[in-house]
């Protein structure tokens, strides 16, 4: 039976959307608001799906302590009440939309050892939300 | 291809313990859901039927038809009841999340013959639910032989 277990997790955090790469002007047509230099904060909430065979003995995919204990360490830890620019080192190269927030949490995440990662959405506010499902096999992420 | 999705509620009580597991071992791998008087919740259904619309109605099956079989194969077995006790589907197994949502997959592939089951999402509480998408993939059932749960804690 292919079966996927999901959980959902709240931090809260600020950042700013500005590009080195882009000038001055440019960053504020591309950013908007969100280009604001003191930066400005969401409630996000990350949806972590992992699948696996079912543990006969326990019925479980993975037992929520593990996986509870796992995400707390690998993301909420280190980003609930933080600035993401400056506390997460990815985030000092590369810009933290929550395309990159997304992709980077799957990346920490998928280290779970007892049950694969399928599929992680973030939603910035009630109404946007990403989802990154990994690259297929054979590719890379940077 | 459209998917049609319809959603039910159902409340019922259930607790987690292993009988080949010593009563320590229980408590350490259940956590508080090995409260032997039980505890419950309130679960929430999706079911996701696939399917092309009929031509001369404009749907992929009767949503009336849908909702009673819902209510024939899930509601009326499981709302309000003690999971582990009263629902024989169940009996033999512990009555998580993942494993009410393969019973409820079972139960309802053969009723639907309008359109095909495509998944059975079954929400525990609104930050804990299960997709289940049959036997597509030919992955492991509640019977497959898995790493043992290494883990002390509680869900």
């Amino acid at each position: 039976m292919n079966l996927q277990l999901s959980r959902r997790y709240r931090f809260s955090a600020s950042h700013r959307l500005h590009s080195e790469q882009l000038g001055e002007e440019e960053n504020w047509r591309v950013y908007g608001k969100c280009n604001n230099p003191y930066g400005h904060g969401h409630n996000y909430v990350v949806e972590v799906a992992v699948s696996g065979p079912v543990n006969p003995e326990t019925g479980m995919i993975a037992n929520l302590a593990d996986l509870d204990a796992f995400v707390e360490r690998a993301v909420i830890e280190p980003f609930d009440h933080k600035y993401l620019n400056e506390e997460i080192a990815e985030f000092r190269a590369s810009v933290p939309t929550t395309e990159n927030v997304c992709i980077e949490i799957f990346n920490r995440l998928s280290r779970f050892p007892q049950a694969r990662l399928e599929r992680v959405r973030v939603e910035e506010t009630g109404s946007n939300s990403f989802e990154y499902l990994g690259e297929p096999a054979g590719a890379t992420h940077e | 291809m459209v998917y049609l999705t319809r959603k039910i509620e159902f409340s019922a009580s259930h607790l987690y313990h292993n009988p080949a597991f010593s009563a320590e071992e229980n408590r350490r791998v259940f956590g508080k859901c090995n409260n032997p008087h039980g505890h419950g919740h309130n679960y929430v259904l999706e079911v996701t039927v696939a399917g092309e619309p009929d031509p001369a109605t404009g749907m992929v099956l009767d949503l009336k038809e849908l909702k009673e079989i819902l209510q024939r194969e899930v509601t009326d077995r499981m709302d309000h009841r003690f999971l582990n006790y009263e629902v024989p589907e169940l009996a033999g197994q512990i009555p998580t999340c993942e494993n009410i949502a393969a019973v409820i997959w079972r139960l309802l592939e053969p009723k639907i013959t309008r359109g095909r089951l495509n998944r059975v999402r079954l929400y525990e509480t609104p930050d804990l639910f299960v997709d289940c998408y049959g036997d597509d993939n030919g992955a492991g059932n509640g019977t497959s032989v898995g790493a043992r749960a290494p883990s002390k804690g509680a869900r």
